[in-house]
């Protein structure tokens, strides 16, 4: 007799909102989370005693139906973001607007990119379509026609962009290069790709898809309690620190999950989230799965570039006059983010990395000790795997904390303390290898994500499915991809 | 007055005017320079031997413009590689012979396991050729567009895709638009096998192995064939000048005429309508037609910018031509000898290379990001007089060296002397090290940058694919959005270069499209074949 009709793996925002979409069918749903703590990387970062900052610093989401079915009533204020020079000649930038000789091309080519994720924001709702012999051909014409509607030249410009690299667009477009390094910032944030690099626009495009950047109160932890709470009150079972090691089959059919203290825990249907590399090479394994998936899914990419730096310091920084209560943008220029970006091709770490700041302290008290601050950055490009893990890291914090000493003189002085996570610590702690799961670039993205036939969401062994931010629409704090997850579940049955 | 000007004695303007003249037009092509060819000539630039000094291998011409312009009975051959080979670092090799067994049992010297997955990676690679190939030969639609011939195309390239099942089309899209080293990472292990099959996924772009799109490079240089045999590579007897004779003498047997050492000045446009051209001397030639087998950027270049739409403008000024190879055309008094290889070794007949990692692969590119060459260049080199002996003296060769990364501005500036003389240091430098005495035998070097390229065959930048063929300039987006139709803005004028799809590479598909536009609104019948299948 199973003991719950569902198990979902990984309590963070897309197990919870799975979670509760399908108790909200009437399931009995089990969410089991390695960590003592809920939330995945909605996590804090205690950089010193009486120091605490979330490890995800920002959002875009959750997921408008998320939050309305789940009563999420989040307090968040959008942020803005300056993009800071060395000479103190810093570009403030709200929405489309920003001031200098770039004011009308920047809103331009904000409007025109806006319009094109707008038409393209449907998509991440959606459960991906098939590809060729399938029945998807009117859906995805549909999302066509949006396009389509902005008209004949604007339709034409789409196309056009949809492949091309940010770093061509931004140098077409405009001038300044603050506001230029900025834009290419957004769009690799995240991703294991160059500003230069074809393909690179439409990671941008999806950023602006997600919705405006907030800062929630109480930081992206709180969202995650308020998630937690609303699935236990919907009826879920959330058991923390119940690490899974195996995803118990029979035959072809999922039954359940043991976990790391032997218990097993029998279900209808296992939902994972977890990265599916971790869900089907390490849970499943080779015993079960077709040697051909089993490859392929080795195959998937899940290179993180990202790492995070909290620095907790005993007064506030004077990033040169900058509003500390903005986003902080370390990109000075197109070849400032290519230049961070190269030497981690080779596995090898940048001299001036760049980086966006957050100074959770500054917008909210209980982050760090009166007077004192807490400074929260991605910090970009780190190598995934170098050779020598230590010196990567040693050399990685040094030249970061050197560029942040150049916008901000003095800042060394006031550190009392400091966490830094390279992308290999990011993926002991989260179990997540990069940002999304697996990483988001064109080819692992819609039909493609994380390989086109897991596409769906379901997995070729019976009752297992997929529903973390390696499926679409990838990764975020929003909860999509749980929340379509768990709908084609209710729609196609187990 | 004539029917037709063809700007530009290139390939494809020759095949442009090939397929007009055989159509009954009266044609004069117009070239700058003093000889015929553009970018597909043999000259002699060091008394006895006849370079390829531009394109130097054949493959991507098209075979049904062969067989419809009868260019063999014009004096064209294609020979075929019958080696290549890699040189490693610790001063081995990884050969390539004509037989697929053979490679397969070279690769096994590397890895069992990529000898056994060079049979899926031909299998994989040949299905999407299958794909793309009859697209060389048609208009692509333009998708913003409701007219019938729109429509009907979109159709058919939708029932293409239909005909795939869902993980073979999800396999394809993902193949465009993933990087060269990933989607070999997908197949094989060993650096050195991965380094010699990358090499036509950077070809002639200004990307590294490691940039996403470069898949789909790859496949462009896949898509030709020699004698039907697809991927296959070979030469042109007499050098890539062949080609462009062969076209030259069949246009003359239509009844054109090409006229050598003549520079359009303008493009002579009256009431919104083409008039003819206006040379350097003055002269103006009439014709109701011009094509251009120039560049986009020439081409717009020498029309009156109160004629052009702006959004077109702005769309040619944003096309991208960044050149990013260089050239070294060697005369060599006897063969280089490379110790790696056994006496007698087939492989100096092919392509040889000296980068045995995607790594410096991809480091060479990032000197070109960074605006200058490469240190460790990346060098495709070839002998051609090891299977035709027609090029050069008895005993003599002739070696096209074919060097990526070469930026079309070092640091933002322009390229001097100094700086191509050590480009040139650099790769002779690199060849010796793999051919000890190579230096020695060096009779005459001709050196061609960016700059070379850009001032004598007119690519801008130097880029040998009248722009760079990333997606955002590939077919409906070639090369500006809404004018993908060989048709410009101005009636009477059409585009017939590499700058429109399906791009560059000797292969002279833009050319055949252009005319077949050309003819339809002409309403003169053509015989044109259809394009041939891939079985």
């Amino acid at each position: 007799m199973p003991s719950s009709d569902a198990i979902i793996l990984g309590g963070g925002a897309n197990g919870l909102a799975c979670a509760f979409r399908l108790a909200g069918a009437g399931w009995r749903v089990t969410v089991l989370e390695a960590a003592d703590a809920l939330g995945g990387t909605a996590a804090v970062v205690a950089p010193a005693p009486g120091f605490r900052a979330p490890f995800a610093h920002l959002l875009q989401g959750p997921d408008a139906r998320v939050a309305r079915a789940m009563g999420l009533n989040i307090a968040a204020q959008e942020i803005a973001t300056t993009a800071l020079s060395a000479t103190a000649s810093h570009r403030e930038i709200r929405g489309g607007q920003v001031e200098g000789p770039d004011a009308a091309a920047f809103a331009a080519l904000h409007r025109r990119l806006s319009d094109i994720a707008g038409a393209l924001a449907p998509l991440r709702q959606r459960v991906p379509p098939v590809l060729g012999r399938g029945n998807a051909w009117g859906r995805l014409a549909k999302v066509a026609l949006g396009l389509r509607r902005l008209g004949a030249t604007e339709f034409r410009e789409a196309l056009r962009l949809l492949l091309t690299n940010v770093a061509d667009v931004v140098e077409d477009e405009l001038t300044d290069p603050l506001v230029q390094g900025a834009l290419c910032f957004d769009a690799t944030l995240g991703a294991w790709t160059g500003p230069r690099s074809p393909n690179s626009l439409i990671l941008l495009l999806d950023r602006m898809a997600k919705g405006p950047l907030t800062l929630p109160r109480g930081g992206t932890p709180a969202l995650a309690a308020a998630m937690a709470q609303a699935a236990e009150t919907a009826g879920v079972t959330i058991r923390t620190g119940a690490r899974a090691t195996r995803i118990e089959t029979d035959g072809e059919r999922a039954t359940g999950v043991t976990l790391a203290s032997g218990e097993t825990l029998n279900a209808d249907l296992v939902v994972s989230t977890l990265p599916p590399g971790s869900t089907l090479r390490d849970l499943v394994g080779a015993r079960v799965l077709d040697a051909g998936l089993f490859t392929r899914v080795g195959q998937v990419r899940a290179r993180g570039a990202a790492a995070k730096l909290t620095l907790a310091l005993s007064a506030a920084p004077d990033f040169r006059g900058a509003d500390l209560r903005t986003r902080l943008l370390v990109a000075p220029s197109v070849p400032a983010v290519e230049s961070a970006w190269t030497p981690v091709k080779y596995g090898e770490v940048p001299d001036r990395p760049v980086m966006e700041i957050v100074i959770p302290s500054a917008h909210e008290a209980g982050w760090a000790p009166e007077g004192a601050h807490v400074l929260s950055a991605v910090v970009q490009f780190a190598p995934h795997a170098p050779a020598d893990r230590t010196a990567a890291k040693a050399a990685f914090l040094a030249n970061t904390l050197k560029v942040l000493e150049d916008h901000a003189p003095g800042i060394g002085r006031l550190i009392v303390g400091a966490d830094l996570m390279m992308p290999w610590e990011t993926l002991a702690r989260f179990g997540v290898p990069c940002w999304h799961g697996a990483e988001l670039s064109v080819e692992q993205m819609l039909f493609l994500r994380p390989l086109p036939d897991l596409a769906q969401y379901r997995t070729p062994l019976d009752r297992l499915w997929l529903a973390g931010s390696g499926s679409h629409p990838g990764g975020g704090i929003n909860g999509t991809a749980g929340w379509n997850a768990a709908g084609r579940i209710l729609e196609v049955g187990p | 007055m004539v029917d037709a000007i063809i700007i530009g004695a290139g390939h494809n303007g020759l095949v442009a005017a090939c397929y007009l003249a055989r159509a009954g037009l009266r044609v004069t092509v117009i070239e700058k320079n003093d000889w015929i060819g553009g970018a597909a000539v043999s000259r002699e630039l060091y008394p006895g031997f006849l370079y390829s000094n531009c394109s130097y291998v054949a493959s991507l011409f098209r075979p049904e413009i062969m067989r419809d312009l009868e260019l063999p009975k014009h004096g064209l051959q294609i020979l075929p590689y019958e080696g290549g080979a890699v040189f490693t670092q610790s001063g081995g090799y990884l050969g390539m012979f004509r037989a697929h067994d053979a490679n397969r049992r070279e690769f096994a010297r590397y890895s069992a396991r990529d000898a056994e997955a060079y049979d899926r990676y031909g299998r994989d690679i040949l299905r999407y050729c299958r794909f793309i190939r009859p697209m060389l030969l048609r208009t692509p639609p333009d998708p913003a567009s409701f007219r019938p011939r729109d429509l009907i195309e979109m159709a058919w390239l939708a029932r293409k895709m239909g005909e795939m099942s869902s993980a073979e089309a999800a396999r394809m899209v993902r193949f465009w638009t993933m990087s060269v080293a990933d989607f070999l990472d997908d197949y094989f292990e060993h650096p050195v096998v991965k380094a010699y099959l990358a090499v036509s996924g950077i070809i002639g772009t200004a990307l590294g192995p490691m940039s996403p799109g470069s898949a789909y490079v790859l496949l462009h240089h896949y898509m030709g064939d020699v004698d039907g045999n697809i991927g296959a590579w070979g030469f042109a007897r007499g050098g890539m000048g062949a080609i462009t004779k062969a076209l030259t003498a069949s246009l003359q047997a239509a009844g054109g005429e090409v006229r050598v050492g003549k520079a359009v000045k303008r493009i002579l446009v009256r009431d919104g309508r083409v008039r003819g051209v206006e040379l350097d001397d003055g002269e103006e030639v009439l014709a109701a037609r011009v094509m251009s087998g120039m560049d986009i950027k020439r081409t717009a270049g020498v029309v009156e910018d109160r004629h052009l739409p702006e959004d077109f403008r702005r769309g040619v000024a944003r096309f991208k031509t960044r050149g990013s190879s260089g050239k070294l055309n060697i005369a060599l008094d006897a063969a280089p000898v490379f110790p790696a290889l056994p006496e007698g070794a087939p492989n100096l007949k092919g392509d040889l290379h000296f980068t045995d990692s995607i790594v410096r692969m991809e480091r060479a590119y990032d000197d070109w990001v960074d605006g200058r060459f490469s240190r460790d260049p990346f060098q495709d080199c070839m002998i051609p007089t090891m299977i035709d002996p027609t090029m050069v003296p008895p005993g003599k060769h002739f070696m096209s060296c074919f060097v990526q990364y070469a930026p079309p501005k070092i640091n933002g500036g322009a390229w001097t002397d100094a700086d191509r003389d050590a480009f040139r240091d650099t790769c002779l430098d690199q060849i010796e090290t793999y051919a000890p005495g190579f230096r020695n035998k060096v009779l005459h070097v001709e050196v061609r940058t960016p700059r070379e390229l850009e001032a004598e065959v007119g690519l801008t930048e130097g880029n040998i694919f009248q722009g760079e063929l990333t997606f955002d300039q590939l077919l409906f987006n070639r090369p500006v959005p809404g004018w993908a139709q060989y048709r410009m803005p101005v009636k009477g004028l059409w585009l017939c270069g590499s700058s429109a799809h399906p791009g560059g590479g000797v292969m002279g598909a833009p050319g055949r499209n252009a005319a077949r536009e050309v003819l339809a609104e002409a309403k003169r019948g053509s015989e044109m074949r259809d394009a041939y299948a891939v079985l």
